[in-house]
């Protein structure tokens, strides 16, 4: 057994040496990806065009502008003397937020009474205008905060005070820096990208070109020959994953805060969860066309489902119960607790048993077929 | 037992509605060269896969080495070699490398090994060709590549299908010597073939058509003892005239030009065919009696079902 696995595992390696193209593919994957999407997925929204009607045009209306500005959410482009000026701005796309003062915005400050500040928010991207939303309540406050410092209790601009207050805590990433939490995810969706293309094409090419049939007529028993397109395939997970932690560190300066070695190890299960799941799909293709496809029906809901993109908890309940099928779904629960929470793996057993659960059945899936197949 | 390496009982292979391979029964003796002839598509890859255990036979049973071939494929593929009808090397790989690679997987290993490849590689020329890039080698440099590969593990039989398929006459030349040697040092080959002029050399032939398995004997029992009818030639220089006139005779069965000369069976009444053929000007000397050949054979048994 050991000989047979050996000489196969080696013959990967000479063959995988020789096709440049899926050798630079799997090592500048990582990394191309990486930077498009570290970079370009990004729900931290900054500086948004923002036009201004001032009516009062006084020292506590440029007070609050400056408020506006510092928080470094808008970016005032436009400054207006008419309101239907604003809606056609909005109307055109040229600013996404207008601010409207009114006349007496300073005599109200100052006379202690409650004043309305007009925000109008183009609503269109909702992720814009909810943020767009938190923001100006968040100036708000801080407004509030100086007017009652400086003794001026009764003041109220946007919100009413009431007896409960809520605030809110930010843990993990304060910031909501979005790299922080794409980057560990990005890390699964190339592992699922390589690691099932490369399977998926395994067994079907070996197929297709014939070799298949001198294989069969040797002493190799189907375990050995799936165990021989797996493990270099593992190695190179390892790989890649190595350059992705060094990319997220380095570039897009995210902590690990956990252990990485609780990391690695999860990570082969996640791996080979894929690599069985590659090799599932060889088993059915009839041919390497197919076999990309069909890796493509699979990736698509892995990225779009597991909560990569979107939260799970905003999904029905038929399709959060799809979504537990989805390696990367646990997956995604372990990179984000180890690498930004921290958390020990003794705390995240119930992403890892079930990991290990889908690990287990693609691989017997696989097996299973594959014996069918060719016995 | 010992003397039979491979023997089956009414094997047969059904793909859907189509009979691939129809309740055929054949032995091989050891140390035999077995020839399996027919034209592409009458069964002949399906029934060799049937004895390595790469295709489940629907019906019939049978051992090879000793070993049965629905229960024990494992002990039968340790034991023999196989050259696939289509290459099936690794093309990305150097011929030196799929040696390396398909010894490691007989469990060949050392100096052993070593000792074992220089033989191999001798033994078909390979030895020019080692570094090169399996791909980009002549067909019949891949050919012998492929023999390399079926023989490393010193199997005792040997199923080479359609090894000459492919190949310029003179490495189907050379095959064949390859072929006897292989023989001369004690190994079974079966080899099957739709030439039917090299397989002269054989033992024995078995002829399948359809599925089906239509005469079996040596290439000499099979040309004396086969053809039934009379296998004439006429030798002219009108031999379109000729086809004409003889496909108008009652008795002359499958007309073919042969060199200068027309071929065909005849089963009647020589006197007549002669008078028949001096009305059209055909002389009665030019008419002879022909030896069958292995070709005339299996014509003969395919027009004329299971003999």
């Amino acid at each position: 057994m050991i000989h047979r696995l050996k000489a196969l595992i080696k013959k990967e390696f000479v063959q995988m040496r020789r096709d440049r193209l899926t050798l630079a593919m799997m090592l500048l994957l990582p990394l191309v990806q990486l930077a498009l999407f570290g970079f370009a997925i990004n729900t931290d929204i900054k500086k948004v065009p923002t036009a201004v009607l001032d009516r009062s045009n006084s020292a506590s209306s440029r007070e609050l502008l400056q408020a506006f500005t510092n928080s470094d959410y808008y970016r005032i482009q436009h400054r207006v003397g008419r309101e239907s000026e604003i809606v056609e701005l909005l109307d055109r796309g040229e600013v996404k937020v207008g601010i409207v003062i009114p006349y007496d915005y300073e005599e109200k400050i100052i006379s202690h009474q409650p004043t309305d500040v007009q925000v109008i928010v183009d609503a269109t991207d909702p992720t814009t205008a909810s943020s767009a939303m938190a923001n100006s309540a968040g100036v708000a406050g801080f407004i509030n905060g100086r007017l009652s410092q400086k003794g001026t209790r009764q003041s109220q601009l946007f919100e009413p005070t009431g007896a409960v207050s809520v605030k809110t805590r930010l843990w993990y990433n304060p910031d909501l820096q979005t790299s922080h939490y794409i980057v560990p995810g990005l890390i699964g969706v190339i592992l699922t990208m390589t690691m099932m293309m490369i399977t998926s094409m395994a067994i079907v090419k070996e197929r297709e070109t014939g070799t298949l049939e001198q294989l069969v007529t040797t002493p190799l028993r189907p375990v050995e020959l799936m165990l021989g397109k797996i493990v270099p395939y593992i190695f190179v997970g390892y790989v890649q994953t190595t350059v992705a932690l060094v990319v997220a560190i380095l570039v897009f300066g995210v902590p690990i805060r956990g252990s990485l070695i609780g990391l690695y190890s999860v990570t082969f299960l996640y791996i080979v969860s894929y690599l069985g799941l590659g090799l599932l799909v060889s088993t059915i293709a009839r041919s390497q066309q197919q076999a990309m496809q069909m890796s493509f029906f699979i990736f698509l809901p892995t990225i779009l489902l597991s909560g990569f993109m979107f939260p799970r908890a905003g999904m029905p309940d038929l399709v959060q119960k799809i979504s537990l099928i989805i390696p990367l779904t646990y997956f995604l629960e372990l990179l984000r607790g180890v690498v930004l929470k921290g958390v020990g793996l003794g705390l995240l057993w119930r992403w890892i048993l079930p990991l290990t659960g889908l690990m287990v059945g693609f691989f017997a899936l696989a097996t299973y077929r594959f014996r069918k197949s060719f016995e | 037992m010992s003397e039979l390496c491979v023997d089956v009982r009414g094997l047969t292979r059904r793909f859907g509605d189509f009979v691939a391979v129809d309740n055929v029964d054949f032995e091989i003796r050891a140390g035999r060269i077995f020839g399996f002839l027919g034209p592409n598509g009458a069964g002949k890859s399906t029934t060799i896969r049937m004895l390595l255990g790469i295709v489940r036979p629907s019906e019939g049973q049978g051992r090879v080495l000793g070993y049965d071939i629905l229960k024990e494929s494992a002990q039968i593929r340790a034991r023999v070699g196989y050259m696939a009808q289509k290459f099936s090397l690794y093309e990305d790989l150097t011929p030196s490398e799929n040696l390396d690679f398909f010894a490691g997987l007989s469990g060949l290993e050392g100096a052993a090994w070593h000792k074992r490849r220089d033989l191999v590689v001798e033994m078909v020329k390979l030895g020019d060709y080692l570094t090169e890039m399996t791909g980009s080698l002549p067909g019949g440099v891949r050919q012998r590549l492929a023999l390399a590969v079926t023989l490393l593990h010193e199997p005792e039989l040997i199923f080479l299908d359609e090894p000459t398929g492919n190949v310029d006459p003179a490495l189907r030349r050379y095959f064949w010597e390859l072929i006897v040697q292989l023989s001369q040092a004690g190994k079974t080959v079966m080899v099957t073939s739709h030439y039917m002029d090299e397989v002269e050399r054989c033992d024995k032939i078995c002829f399948i058509h359809s599925g089906k398995l239509i005469g079996e004997g040596s290439p000499r029992e099979l040309k004396s003892n086969t053809i039934k009818k009379e296998l004439l030639s006429l030798s002219t220089s009108r031999r379109a005239e000729a086809m004409q006139v003889l496909k108008g005779i009652k008795g002359v069965e499958n007309p073919f030009p042969a060199g200068t000369s027309i071929r065909f069976l005849f089963d009647g009444n020589r006197t007549e065919l002669e008078e028949l053929l001096k009305r059209e000007r055909f002389s009665s000397e030019e008419l002879e009696q022909a030896r069958p050949n292995l070709e005339d054979v299996f014509i003969y048994l395919s027009k004329e079902g299971v003999a």
